[in-house]
């Protein structure tokens, strides 16, 4: 206890905290506003709002895993080499050879985690009239991060280079060859037709700049590792921090009027 | 392809330890009910279950592998024959309007506690059997089990607070939500939360990763491909609409409809009521149609494109292997061939040899003049005539642009039902169908 003490007044403790222990009631209001990460949330609650029955947790559950998947994402950056000599050794020593190989794991479980999370949250939102006024502009910064998620996920999905990983590549991006007007095969291509020359050929179209090839290969891999690595989580890191802003200067947590 | 033997042998522990789980969540369930004293005779049933399901461990532990507890063959045989995308489409549709219906029945306790430990024993007696074991234990469809029990509990867990508040609100008597509505401070009470929420979910996390290991296949070939061929599986929705539609727009269109719908919802819906609560009766419309989105045309097309779609995306039973070699007739047929060929008995119209561009396209219209008529009529005709009818009171409140938007969205929404209508009952295969321009609907 004494040792404790000592701890707590010293110096460099106090620079960190600028208030004694969250123990009494007005202690307890200042931590919540001169911690940074604290200060997210508002000091007080109503009851309602935090009742388990009531918010799922989801949200801050997919925030969580969204944590888990950067620190594990960029512990397997030390390790992955998104080449073709290398991309499926990397991964097949990470399962058989690597201490810690496990990071997969939960780096891959927890991203299938995340899209169940988000759709469950967004669920909730939506059973609650959530979405409703004032909240309406944050649920469509939502529906958008809810496509970052999934977008996340299908980047990732081709890292590991195996059979699996290309083909869902193949299949799911397939569909941009049938984009309308831009892609090669889709409706209205012949309309961006000048003086005889098609613009839109295989090696131009919706798909080729989605895949950076006329195919599924080392291009695409570098491609999807940074929007996977770098591009995409920024962008949803700046959502969701607007997103958690905008609980806040909406009302909070949404309750009965 | 294990023999029998080796996969019971592979499966047997797994199955010892499942029931020994069911039978620990009965018994404490039943304990529970014992202590709280209101409901013995459900402690009983429950407490005889959980025996139940330790005689089921005991048998799947035993030596003897034909002692393993599963589902007749002859059971399997019928649900194979049954199953197929048609009656599986019509009995989840029944599925979910009987649950919607008879909501104030299913929300209670222990009929919910039932309908879990039913669909958790079939789930297991089903998991003896090699075939649904393959697809159902790979490692990347093991997420979607979870899912479908997770969609379960926290309907099963909004719905009972919705039945509670309309009740409610019928009486006069204000929501639970607002009842409850004493202030509390952050620091401990939400702060302890979200941290217990953190270490159970890391934990959960931690175990799922320990024991199913991340599936890595052989290394990536762009000559040979797999059959079937698979999106990831929280798109494999949009693959199965594509057995109704051609890419651009079951790929393209349709997915981009999705995301500007569930952005607009907020400023269609004028409904004020129901927002912060939860409650069905208050706000209807909108719970059956995002109900219908989710779980008809979302969620049940996953499970379908994973669990039932096999190599050439051909249909197959929960319990039937997955033969590349099994043979289904296509006898679709484009609307202008039907109305053309077979009811005018004369050629599709065609352009002669030497005709210019326009004339071309003008007998590419007249050939699919009755597609166009039809969806000029539906996309067209449709929404004005909804908005003197059946939506008046809807575009009285919502004004011209909004509400045209909302129509065009809902039957945009309910194109892929059709669609699927169409193609079981008359083979339709597309309504508008000019290959000239790739444009197929």
């Amino acid at each position: 206890m004494a040792i404790g003490e000592t701890i707590r007044n010293s110096q460099i403790w106090k620079s960190i905290f600028r208030h004694p222990m969250p123990l009494d009631r007005r202690n307890r209001i200042v931590v919540m506003l001169t911690n940074f990460f604290l200060h997210l949330h508002p000091v007080s609650i109503k009851k309602q709002g935090i009742a388990l029955s009531f918010t799922w947790c989801m949200g801050g559950v997919t925030f969580f895993l969204f944590l888990v998947e950067t620190v594990t994402g960029v512990l397997l950056m030390f390790y992955y080499r998104p080449t073709l000599e290398w991309a499926y050794n990397d991964i097949l020593a990470l399962r058989d050879v690597t201490s810690l190989g496990i990071l997969r794991e939960l780096h891959r479980w927890g991203a299938h985690a995340m899209v169940i999370t988000t759709w469950l949250h967004m669920y909730r939102v939506f059973l609650t009239g959530s979405y409703k006024p004032p909240r309406e502009f944050n649920w469509v910064i939502g529906v958008i991060l809810l496509l970052l998620t999934l977008l996340l996920s299908f980047t990732g999905y081709l890292l590991p280079w195996d059979q699996l990983a290309i083909w869902a590549i193949t299949v799911g991006s397939n569909m941009a060859r049938a984009t309308p007007i831009l892609g090669y095969e889709g409706p209205g291509q012949q309309l961006l037709t000048i003086g005889g020359i098609d613009m839109i050929t295989d090696g131009s179209d919706a798909r080729f700049g989605l895949l950076g090839a006329r195919f599924v290969g080392e291009e695409t891999l570098n491609r999807f590792y940074v929007l996977h690595c770098i591009a995409i989580p920024l962008a949803a890191a700046l959502l969701l921090a607007i997103h958690f802003w905008r609980v806040r200067k909406d009302g909070g947590i949404s309750g009965p009027l | 392809m294990h023999s029998s033997g080796f996969f019971l042998n592979d499966v047997a522990g797994f199955l010892g330890g499942y029931y020994t789980f069911l039978a620990l969540m009965n018994g404490i369930a039943a304990f529970i009910l014992w202590r709280k004293k209101n409901a013995p005779g459900w402690a009983l049933v429950w407490s005889v279950f959980a025996g139940v399901m330790m005689i089921l461990a005991s048998l799947a532990l035993s030596a003897s592998k034909s002692m393993v507890p599963a589902l007749p063959m002859a059971v399997r045989s019928l649900v194979n024959s049954l199953s197929g995308p048609v009656l599986y489409t019509l009995g989840t549709t029944a599925l979910f309007t009987g649950l919607f219906v008879f909501r104030k029945f299913f929300v209670q306790p222990m009929v919910a506690w039932s309908v879990l430990n039913f669909t958790l024993l079939l789930l297991g007696l089903s998991m003896a059997d090699e075939n649904f074991a393959a697809i159902v234990m790979k490692p990347d469809n093991v997420p979607i089990v979870g899912l479908v029990y997770l969609l379960a509990f926290f309907t099963w867990v909004a719905t009972k607070q919705a039945v509670v508040n309309d009740e409610r609100i019928k009486q006069g008597l204000p929501v639970v939500e607002k009842v409850n509505d004493e202030k509390v401070l952050v620091w401990p009470d939400l702060v302890y939360t979200e941290l217990i929420c953190m270490v159970g979910v890391s934990a959960l996390l931690l175990v799922w990763a320990l024991f199913l290991p991340a599936p890595l296949e052989e290394p990536a070939s762009s000559v040979k491909t797999p059959n079937p061929s698979k999106a990831p599986w929280y798109f494999l929705g949009l693959q199965e609409m594509l057995v109704y539609f051609d890419p651009w727009y079951a790929g393209v269109v349709l997915p981009s409809l999705v995301v500007f719908g569930l952005m607009a919802m907020p400023y269609l819906d004028f409904n004020k009521k129901g927002n912060g609560y939860y409650s069905i009766e208050e706000r209807k419309f909108s719970y059956l149609v995002y109900q219908f989105g989710f779980f008809e045309l979302w969620i049940t097309l996953i499970i379908l494109g994973t669990f039932l779609r096999g190599p050439n995306w051909n249909f197959f039973g929960p319990f039937e292997y997955w033969t590349p070699y099994k043979v289904e007739v296509l006898n679709n047929v484009d609307l202008p061939q039907m109305f053309w060929v077979q009811w005018l008995n004369q050629p599709l119209p065609r352009a002669p040899q030497d005709a210019g561009v326009l004339s071309q396209i003008g007998f590419i219209f007249l050939r699919e003049a009755p597609g166009l008529l039809i969806m000029g009529v539906y996309l067209v005709v449709l929404p004005p005539l909804m908005a003197v009818t059946i939506f008046r009171g809807f575009y009285a409140k919502m004004g011209f642009i909004r509400y045209m938007v909302m129509s065009n969205l809902m039957l945009l929404m309910l194109t892929l039902p059709l669609k699927m209508i169409l193609r079981w009952t008359v083979n339709l295969k597309y309504i508008i169908s000019i290959p000239e321009f790739s444009l197929n609907f």
